[in-house]
Parts: C-alpha cells; structure tokens; sequence
C-alpha cells in the first residue's frame, strides 16, 4: 500500500499496520487493567482524574505512585527489549541474535550482581548493569572481530560469553552473603514490582534518543539481510549502519536491563511474534517494540494477579506466556 | 576506446593474501565483457574490485573519470549495479516485494515509492519473464526462476552498467542458457554487462570483449573469435583441445582432447 502526498510516499503493508493498531489497542487495554485492579480497585473514570491530579487522595496514591510507573517502566522496557531484540536479529539474520542469549544481557546481570554486592543503592545497580551490558557487548564484538563482523560468529562468540557470564554470576551469588545473595537473586529474575520514574525516565529518555535513530536506519538494515554485498551494491554504507545499529541494540539492553532486571525471553520472542503475526520478509523494527511492550506489561499484569496475593517476578511470566504463544505459532509455520 | 569504468595499477588483496598486483582493465562501454581463468585466477576479486565491493590496496577504480570511491555510495548504484554470487532470500519475501528493493537508491526516507519505481519493477518483471511469479513467494521457486527475479531486483536499480558474478553457478544447462540469453538481450538493449563465468565455450559465444585473467594477471583480453586459440587454452587452464567453430554460434568452440574414443560402427 502507498501513501502519497504531493512528492512525498511512504510504502505501508497493511497488515502489519492492521497488527500495529491492534498491539496498540491491547497495549492500551492491559495499561487500564493494570491501572484499575488489585487489592484497591480504582474505576476507570477516578484514574483519570488521578492521573490529572483531580481524584480522590487514595486513588491518586495508588494510581500516581504505585501503579503507573509500573506500568509505563513495563511499557518501555519491553518496548526496548523487543527493539533491541530485532536489531541483533536482523543483523546476526538469527533469531538467536538476541541479546539475551548473546551474553549481553548476562553481562549486565554481572554488573547488576557486582553493584548489588558492593551494598549499591538502585542507581549504582542500575549503572552497574548498563556498564556491565556495555563492557560484554564491546568484548564479544571485538573477539568475533575479524575484518568486519560475521553473524553466526557474533552468535557463537556471544553463546560462549553468556555460559561464561552465567558461571561466573552463579560464583558471585555463592561468595555473597546471604542477604545479598537474596537481593540479587530477585533482580535476577527480571521484576517490576515496586519500579518507581526514577527508573521510568532513563528509559524514557533512551529510547527517545533511539526511536528515531532506529526509524532511519530500518530500511537499510532490511536490505542488510540480503547480504553485505547484495546491501553495498545498493549504495548503503553497511559498515556504519552496522555501527549505529550496535550502538542503539547495547544501549537499549542496557538500559532496560537496568531498569527491570534481565528480564528473559522478550528480546527474543518479540520480534518472531511480531514477524509471524505480520507476514512481514524479515524482522520489523517498529512492530517488535510494540510486540515487546505488550508482552511485557501483559505479562506483568498476570504475575501480579494470576495467584493473588502471591506475587510472581514478571520473568517467570514472559517466559512462560511468550514461549507457549511462539510455540503455537511455530506450529502453524509453513517451513 | 571509451570507457566508463576502469581500474589502474589495482593490488587486490584479502586481508594480507595478494590476489593480484599491477592489474590495468578497462571495459568498453555497452560491451558484453567476460572475465574468465581457472579457479583462484582472481576473476570474483577483479570483479567486486570493479564493484567497489572490495577497496584496492593501491591503484584505483574509476567511474565516468572519477575515483569509485570518492562518489557518494547511492549515486554510485545509480549508475553500476551488482549482482552478487550469493544473496539471501528474506523469509517469506514475494517477487514483487523483493524487485521492489532494487528501487533503494532511487528512493529517499520521505520518497519510498513513486511512479517511476512502479514502472522500473514492472518493466524488471517483464524483461526478465517474472511478471505471472509476482505474488509468489521467492522460497518456493526453482533455482533458475530465483535467479531471474534477483536479475530483476539488479534491473530494476536501472543502472547502465551490471555486474554479475557467476550468474550460472548452481543452475542446470537449460537454465544457464536462460540466463545468458536474458544478458545478451540486456546488452542488446544498450546495458553494459559484465560477467565472471566458468563455461569459456559460453563466455566465446555471448561476449564481445573477453578478459582471460590466471595468476591473478590479464593473460589476454580482446574479442573471443580473435584471442581465443588452443595455445591459449594450454597456456591458461593447463588443457590441451583443438578449437572449432561453434556450429551455432560460428564463435570458437573449445574440444577437450580425449584419451578413449569410441570405436568406430563399420
């Protein structure tokens, strides 16, 4: 489908348009259900006027504090897994590309885990986390380095450094005292519970940095999956897009990791979701993150009420949501 | 002689493996050239030396009088397209959608898709007989059928100039000879086509310049009826053959000398 205004056009397929504005929808449904139920339930006109500070005291509390930043830290940090997640997977052309299972996310656990023994407070966990995503991601570049950067040797580098990472992670959990070991062993599962702006807004501000850097590199990177040669004979400069697209896949990683713990499984399922669902050749940046954001908060939203009043980590929910819908999925394929 | 795209004094290398040194090539302009030399000769790395794929160690590749490399990378697929040895097939991409893409250095973030990209992809499907497979998906094609619509992807960047290299490897006969004949056909139509093949009795009948490359130097490079001899065959693939005319063609045919013959009927 195009869209044509006077010398302007831009190529849509309508459905991973149709998919966009229903994940937006549900997006949107999920926020509300998790706005309003709980132990307090909130009718959806008070969060309304709670959000613009017009509301009954309690409602504003619980919605203002408690809820909402919940809620959006979900929104974006599933939106940056599952970008981030289409970024390596386009560019390794694996869906084991993400960085889940590429070591990066292991290696902000590291840091995350280092920070948490140290006796560091939220910030310098959150920090620790995304020095600890960065560092991983420059090694593992760097060894699968050889005249530029093949994928299947970025995967195999990045398989190697996540089992060494994991190791090494479940030696500090050993040599920390109990109380920390406890700590870091919750953040390890990944977890929203008790998320506050603070950990909302660096979020925030990445992936306003981001998106639109990621808008402009989309379609070369879509042409990137054909091959560096087939890519480079189209005039694109694939070395630096590859370059910009690691920077932006890292960072956003790092900072969701930082926000929310290595929450597993988002990076890799979202994109494949978001791929399947909209019959689209390749990954699709702007679906994935969508996909992720909803997977996320959906998933949340069941770890919180599934076995009320027992509170789950959402990491135990992505995995077990996200994993059994692409394994349906996967049993549709046609290949 | 004129020429749009040459390379002067080229050292090709692969990271510190020299492939060839002191390489001058020029190929003449709405010419059918050929490169052709046994396996390793560096025909694929003059190639992708020609297609800016690979940046020389020294000496330069020159684009209508100007350094490849200093012209912006998208004007540069302008004017010389690639068809590279292998690509990969998106998941699930239809024809239609995968000629599309050769519209990339046409189009810009705000400019995706305009009337002359509709009749580029059109007129590509036409000429490379993909026209009915449009809605199919590039998967489930035969190998010769996925050759052609790659063809298209390269025609419909609308290049006066195409690459190919090996455009035949991994198709049957049938589908080599398919393949050429669509060249031929390009090039009759004014393109310059320059291809890396293996076949010389197909690189004598569609060329109209030959480059015989060994050792990673030009041994001889001209018009194949006239440079073609079984000295150079010798000389070149370490084979000994008698030429003859090509029955067809009337171009040089290369005949292997045979060690058995089959007893003569009486």
């Amino acid at each position: 489908m195009n869209v044509r205004v006077g010398p302007w056009s831009v190529r849509l397929a309508p459905r991973a348009l149709l998919v966009s504005v229903i994940l937006v929808a549900i997006g949107f449904a999920v926020t509300v259900a998790a706005l309003s139920t709980g132990e307090f339930t909130v009718p959806v006109p008070d969060i309304i006027s709670a959000i613009f500070g017009q509301g009954p005291p309690v409602a504003e509390l619980i919605v203002g504090k408690l809820r909402a930043p919940r809620v959006v830290t979900g929104l974006l940090v599933g939106a940056a897994f599952g970008l981030s997640g289409a970024i390596f997977q386009s560019l390794t052309r694996n869906p084991l590309g993400s960085p889940d299972f590429i070591g990066f996310t292991a290696g902000a656990s590291t840091g995350g885990i280092l920070a948490v023994v140290a006796g560091g407070s939220a910030m310098t966990i959150a920090g620790g986390a995304l020095a600890g995503c960065v560092v991983t991601a420059v090694l593992v570049y760097a060894l699968a380095y050889r005249g530029g950067v093949q994928g299947y040797r970025l995967v195999l580098v990045g398989i190697g450094a996540n089992a060494l990472l994991l190791a090494v992670n479940s030696y500090l959990l050993t040599r920390a005292n109990i109380n920390d070991a406890a700590n870091a062993g919750a953040w390890l599962t990944g977890s929203l519970s008790g998320r506050g702006w603070d950990h909302a807004v660096p979020v925030a501000l990445a992936l306003l940095v981001l998106l639109p850097l990621c808008a402009f590199i989309a379609r070369p990177m879509r042409m990137m999956e054909m091959g560096d040669d087939a890519a480079k004979a189209m005039g694109i400069k694939v070395e630096a897009v590859r370059a910009v697209a690691v920077t932006a896949g890292v960072l956003l990683a790092g900072v969701a990791t930082a926000a929310a713990g290595p929450v597993v499984f988002v990076a890799l399922a979202a994109p494949q979701l978001a791929r399947r669902l909209t019959r689209s050749p390749g990954v699709t940046l702007a679906s994935s993150a969508l996909m992720g954001a909803v997977l996320l908060t959906a998933a949340d939203l069941a770890a919180q009420r599934v076995l009320a009043p027992t509170q789950l980590p959402v990491g135990v929910l992505t995995a077990a949501i996200g994993g059994t819908y692409l394994v349906l999925l996967l049993r549709k394929d046609r290949h | 002689m004129d020429c749009r795209l040459s390379g002067t004094g080229l050292t090709l290398a692969y990271d510190q493996r020299v492939v060839a040194t002191g390489l001058n090539v020029t190929i003449p302009d709405e010419s059918f050239t050929v490169i052709i030399g046994p396996n390793a000769c560096g025909k694929s790395t003059l190639l992708r030396a020609l297609a800016r794929m690979l940046k020389p160690k020294s000496g330069a590749v020159h684009l209508d009088g100007d350094v490849i490399t200093s012209l912006p990378s998208k004007e540069v697929a302008r004017r010389l397209g690639l068809l590279p040895q292998s690509s990969i097939v998106p998941d699930g991409i239809t024809v239609a959608d995968l000629v599309a893409r050769g519209r990339y250095p046409h189009q810009k973030l705000m400019r995706q898709w305009s009337k002359a990209d509709e009749a580029a992809v059109s007129e590509a499907m036409r000429a490379t007989d993909v026209a009915e497979l449009a809605d199919r998906i590039v998967d489930e094609l035969s190998g010769g059928q996925r050759q052609r619509v790659w063809l298209a992807m390269a025609l419909a960047q609308e290049t006066p100039i195409l690459l190919l290299d090996e455009p035949t490897t991994f198709l049957d006969i049938s589908h080599q000879i398919e393949v050429l004949d669509l060249c031929a056909d390009l090039h009759e139509q004014g393109r310059t086509m320059v291809a890396v093949l293996h076949d010389l009795n197909q690189a004598c009948r569609y060329a109209t310049h030959l480059i015989v490359m060994r050792g990673g130097a030009i041994v001889a490079e001209g018009d194949p009826t006239e440079i073609v001899t079984s000295e150079l065959v010798r000389e070149v693939f370490e084979l000994r053959c008698e030429i003859i005319q090509d029955p067809q063609s009337g171009t040089p045919l290369i005949v292997p000398e045979a060690r058995r013959r089959v007893p003569a009927s009486s």
